[in-house]
């Protein structure tokens, strides 16, 4: 039996085309062990939570730069918890202003990376959090 | 099992957890193969392989497309290679494969290889099953990017692809040993790219030379030396199979009919030789040997004193008793020699 490997979609939701913070996410984490699946750029929350689904995934991290968080993030936590995925952890990454950290963690993106957050810091929250 | 029950009732959340369970290995593993086993054997496995950036992911993409139009299920199992450094993987398959996206009878997997060195991951098979008993009337492999030799595929699926795309060899790469063997049907991709007919015609080179060689130098051979056409691909009228050889065009979807046309010909033809039967057993008594010699491997190291192995180890580098001895003297202390 193999160690159980930490499994993470890296998705961008939304309409801007910037994919470079999530390829340096994506390969980061691959350096740390976990299996990336990164699906690329204008996905629908629809899209994120069937693919998280079939990929079984632990974590599901998202990458948005164009303002959009307060109403992508929170729709991808609703579709995967009406899939009786409850324990998967959610995080998003991108340009999100301080005040709406708090208002995010309150409706389950359990992590919330700025611009300037290190890599080793988004390793060590899904090493901390991740279920498995 | 529950999990069974449910992913047979056309649960997706029970199946991609089966599948992670199988992935996983161990106990759970075990049990949910055995309860998924005997709903399994109805799907036809198409693998898909050829050097990294020929364009597998993108035509397993347009291969889906021509069997959903028809009604057909499709589940797909891509795999990535998993980095011997850190253990971790970046699976990037899904990216060409967006057009699938809310279909629901569509399932995508990406699988690491976690180690393998066969093109596959050491699960591959057992997530094709899982898949299988799901009722997806097709599954296709896409492998890692392959080199010469990984051709691990060939057992895996009933009909192999190999895809090629201009400019990556001559006529001395498509007559080695190796992936161009294990073809069922060859897929020349990026065909509007400049060489496309090039590559075709070193593939059909490397035909003609292995059916005059098969006949002996006979009459084959004779024909050629006035050049006569190349046979007909498909199922030959002593009961073989000559691969056919198609142009695509992924990104467009072109050539993917054809490519589904001649995967269900050799369909056909694997029923109607009696060779899908043949394969299956010899895939089952590979698979049995494997299973066999893991399990005999752990049961035998779990039965070692501790330490036993460690000592002569040393005793090997120390040059007091070569390897071979050492196994010997190893065997006869649990009662093996």
């Amino acid at each position: 039996m193999t160690d159980p490997k930490i499994r993470v979609l890296v998705a961008k939701p939304g309409l801007d085309g910037h994919d470079r913070g999530a390829k340096v996410v994506a390969r980061a984490l691959r350096d740390a062990g976990m299996e990336v699946i990164y699906t690329g750029i204008r996905q629908t929350p629809e899209m994120i939570a069937e693919a998280a689904l079939q990929e079984d995934v632990d974590v599901v991290g998202l990458s948005i730069l164009s303002g959009a968080h307060m109403a992508l993030c929170p729709r991808v936590v609703q579709l995967l918890r009406a899939q009786g995925m409850d324990d998967v952890l959610v995080v998003v990454g991108g340009i999100i202003p301080n005040d709406d950290i708090a208002p995010l963690q309150a409706m389950g993106i359990m992590g919330v990376f700025g611009p300037g957050t290190s890599t080793g810091e988004i390793i060590d929250f899904i090493r901390r959090h991740a279920a498995r | 099992m529950q999990l069974a029950d449910d992913l047979l009732a056309g649960n997706r959340r029970a199946l991609a957890r089966a599948i992670s369970l199988v992935e996983d290995g161990g106990a759970g593993a075990h049990a949910a193969l055995a309860a998924l086993y005997a709903q399994t054997g109805r799907s036809h496995v198409i693998g898909v392989t050829g050097a990294p950036g020929t364009g597998k992911s993108t035509l397993v993409n347009a291969l889906a497309r021509v069997y959903r139009r028809l009604g057909q299920s499709v589940g797909i199992i891509a795999v990535d290679p998993t980095s011997p450094f850190s253990g971790g993987a970046l699976l990037g398959d899904r990216v060409r494969m967006r057009d699938l996206a809310g279909d629901p009878g569509v399932f995508i997997r990406s699988m690491a290889t976690r180690g393998s060195l066969g093109g596959l991951a050491k699960a591959t098979a057992d997530v094709i099953l899982i898949l299988d008993a799901a009722g997806f009337d097709r599954i296709l492999v896409e492998t890692v990017g392959v080199g010469q030799a990984e051709v691990e595929i060939a057992s895996a699926a009933h009909t192999t692809i190999v895809v090629e795309a201009p400019g990556l060899g001559d006529e001395i790469q498509a007559i080695k040993a190796g992936i161009l063997e294990i073809a069922d049907l060859f897929a020349v991709n990026k065909a509007d790219h400049e060489g496309a007919d090039r590559t075709v015609a070193a593939l059909h080179m490397m035909q003609g030379l292995a059916s005059s060689s098969a006949s002996g130098g006979g009459h084959h051979g004779a024909q050629s030396a006035h050049g006569a056409a190349p046979p007909e691909p498909g199922p030959q009228p002593d009961g073989s199979w000559l691969p056919p050889i198609v142009k695509s065009v992924a990104t467009r979807g072109e050539g993917a009919s054809d490519l589904r046309k001649w995967i269900e010909i050799h369909r056909t033809h694997l029923h109607e030789t009696g060779l899908l039967a043949q394969r299956e057993t010899t895939r089952a008594r590979a698979e049995l040997e494997h299973i066999l010699c893991d399990e005999l491997r752990s049961r035998l190291l779990a039965r070692l004193p501790d330490g036993r192995l460690i000592e002569l180890a040393a005793a090997v580098a120390h040059r007091e008793v070569d390897p071979y001895s050492a196994v010997d003297r190893l065997l006869a202390e649990q009662g093996l020699s």
